[in-house]
């Protein structure tokens, strides 16, 4: 693996050692040629787990996070690694760009040993503690006071750590997005809460579930610094999702960040998406951010060979994490015990 | 050397101790701080530790009860007050499905070591939303640990072990036992989670009680004695882990058991008791077990009928006289 997909890509060259020389020096093409290809590893990732999920080597539940890849990579490349990231059930490109290995997400969803979770937690429960990727949660919005927790505990050490939460515009209903976001104002935590909105809860559609669509006025109700932007542009993503984590680790301070984003897929493998027009899908997928950033590489100058090049590897990249989980074991149940309690099983 | 002290006191002084000896341990929950605590547990504690860990919190429970859980999750060590554990049931989710899960569903790569405590259960006249016993809820989770002291020495042994723990454990106080003294020896240190106590030797019945039950049992067994019947006490103190041994021992040795408990009949502690008593020890039963619960109902207001409905000990009285075939059918 060539490029290591993580969250240090903001403070070393990743791309220094396939693109040529680059004497060390930061350079944004390249910083580009980074983000593009964690974007692109993700869609690929995430279309071989469609195939696989229809060929029953992965069950469940499995939400995919197609055409959202500019949020999740846009967000990480403003993080140091230490920094934590807390998020739904739609985590794979998160896991990724946070840093997980393919090899250990792909086992993952197969259920087995080797992946992140030994295979206890699947799909919605991606968590790998040395990326500080805190995991993936099934209730939505249930896992906004946890983020605040962790950033509570940034600030109780003092450790100068920012926490990233995501979730999606349908967990602005419900009290954990309440509780969570107004106690990281009244007690000034460093944490960024983002949310996704891809326009749709499930099957519902913005319209149907919220008053008030624009989610970033109810930071007015919390004392909070917001923001809000469409999420097609990668390198847009990162610049304003910069702006709150500094705001969050210079001075402390909560921002809640609305980010227009939309997923091509149903809202989980089992969801044709019969509630949107084929018309409307069509629109969107003209603002592919994958395909955004590809262009954006060419025109700023970057030999499309090269490109071919890096999409290759990653294909194969791919394709080695499928082998990967296949041929991989099933975790013992003797791991079930040793999982549920540290120390003596408690019954 | 011991001191008489009340039970309030003894998880004060637990917490207090905890606090002193980890800067990883805080307190957090409504009125904790400067106002001294709903039941004044905590008095005293802001003004030793600070605003830094003895932490007030808005009316939030589902919030705070998830900001200790994240905060247990990257190494810190919360104490999360619940007013009661009635206003847990909003919480419920937290504890349930993040603090209970977070072990399992990460393949064992974080630890949840948080601590929840408050008092539980029925007071005095404070109606169905003020009196429910929630530790069934609880114990049949796993993932987590329940503990119920009966005694000042017990809540501030097994406070301090709870604390120490690196799995989530829920303290249910009973809000009935906090002016309660005991004698609580000056050097106690950790009462290890999973380990009843036989408060009481007997021979005719072991009765099975824990929190507040465990006194009405030792005030049926003072009754019984007067009629000649040799009641045996075990106060569970720790409902998850259970410790069976210590109740099949007493029932091997009595050969008949009544369980009380706070909580209503519908499953729950009592009949976990019971279960495991006629699987593991049925050769040594002379009778069915007995369960003595909260009537059916949610906890009426009026007094009386909140007294009818909560375990007496003419109800326990009348249960051991039913199993030791000397009273009615």
């Amino acid at each position: 693996m060539a490029i290591e997909t993580n969250s240090h890509i903001t403070h070393r060259d990743p791309s220094a050692t396939e693109n040529g020389p680059s004497n060390g020096l930061h350079s944004e093409l390249d910083h580009l040629v980074s983000m593009y290809r964690q974007m692109y590893l993700i869609r690929r990732i995430e279309e071989e787990s469609a195939r696989a999920y229809a060929q029953g080597k992965i069950g469940g539940f499995l939400h995919l996070y197609i055409g959202q890849e500019a949020v999740g990579v846009g967000a990480m490349a403003a993080l140091k690694p230490e920094d934590y990231v807390v998020t739904t059930y739609r985590d794979h490109g998160i896991a990724l760009a946070k840093g997980m290995s393919p090899n250990a997400l792909m086992a993952e969803l197969w259920g087995k040993k080797t992946g992140c979770s030994q295979g206890l937690g699947g799909s919605m429960h991606m968590f790998d503690e040395p990326t500080h990727m805190l995991g993936g949660y099934g209730i939505v919005g249930g896992h906004i006071p946890l983020a605040a927790g962790v950033a509570f505990a940034s600030k109780y050490r003092g450790d100068g750590r920012v926490t990233l939460c995501f979730f999606g515009e349908g967990a602005v209903s419900i009290a954990g997005f309440h509780e969570g976001v107004s106690l990281a104002a009244l007690w000034k935590l460093p944490i960024v809460f983002i949310c996704e909105n891809n326009e749709y809860s499930m099957g519902t559609p913005l319209s149907r579930t919220m008053s008030v669509e624009d989610v970033t006025t109810k930071a007015i109700g919390y004392g909070m610094a917001s923001d809000r932007f469409f999420a097609d542009d990668v390198q847009e993503v990162e610049r304003r999702i910069r702006q709150a984590v500094d705001r969050a680790r210079e001075t402390s301070l909560p921002t809640l960040v609305e980010v227009r984003t939309y997923r091509f897929r149903g809202h989980s493998m089992s969801d044709p998406a019969k509630y949107r027009t084929a018309a409307e899908l069509e629109d969107r997928k003209k603002k592919d951010p994958v395909i955004r950033a590809r262009a954006k590489l060419l025109s700023d100058g970057y030999p499309e060979s090269k490109v071919t090049a890096l999409e290759q590897e990653v294909e194969d990249e791919v394709t080695a994490a499928v082998k990967f989980a296949d041929e991989s074991p099933d975790p013992d149940p003797s791991i079930l015990e040793a999982t549920t309690y540290d120390g003596p099983f408690a019954s | 050397m011991a001191r008489n002290i009340r039970f309030r006191e003894a998880l004060r002084e637990a917490m207090i101790e905890e606090m002193e000896r980890d800067e990883r341990v805080f307190l957090m929950g409504e009125e904790v701080g400067h106002y001294q605590g709903a039941y004044k547990v905590s008095e005293g504690m802001l003004d030793k530790f600070g605003e830094k860990r003895v932490i007030d919190t808005p009316i939030a429970e589902g919030g705070f009860a998830g900001i200790g859980i994240g905060a247990a999750m990257v190494g810190l060590r919360p104490i999360i007050e619940f007013m009661t554990w009635n206003f847990s049931a909003v919480a419920f989710d937290q504890i349930l499905n993040n603090a209970a899960k977070l072990r399992q569903m990460s393949g064992g790569q974080f630890n949840c070591p948080i601590v929840f405590r408050g008092p539980n259960a029925s007071a005095k006249q404070v109606g169905s939303q003020h009196s429910h016993a929630m530790e069934h809820f609880y114990a049949t989770v796993p993932g987590l640990k329940v503990v119920a002291p009966a005694y000042p020495s017990d809540a501030k042994g097994l406070m301090k072990a709870a604390i120490r723990d690196d799995n989530p454990v829920l303290v249910m106080e009973s809000e009935t036992l906090y002016s309660v003294k005991g004698e609580v020896a000056d050097d106690l240190d950790v009462i290890p989670l999973g380990r009843a106590n036989v408060v009481r030797q007997g021979k005719d019945v072991t009765i099975v009680a824990y929190s507040r039950m465990t006194h009405v049992a030792m005030d049926a067994a003072a009754q019984l004695e007067k009629e000649g019947i040799s009641a045996e006490v075990v106060d569970l103190r720790s409902l998850r882990p259970l410790d069976e041994d210590t109740i099949l021992d007493s029932v091997e040795k009595t050969h008949r058991c009544v369980v009380v408990h706070e909580g209503w009949p519908y499953g729950g502690v009592g009949a976990e008791v019971a279960d495991r008593v006629q699987r593991l020890a049925f050769d040594a039963l002379d009778a069915p077990i007995l369960r003595v619960t909260t009537l059916d109902v949610p906890m009426p207001y009026n007094a009386k009928l909140e007294q009818l409905c909560i375990p007496q000990p003419d109800r326990v009285v009348a249960a051991v006289k039913r199993v030791v075939y000397r009273g009615q059918a």
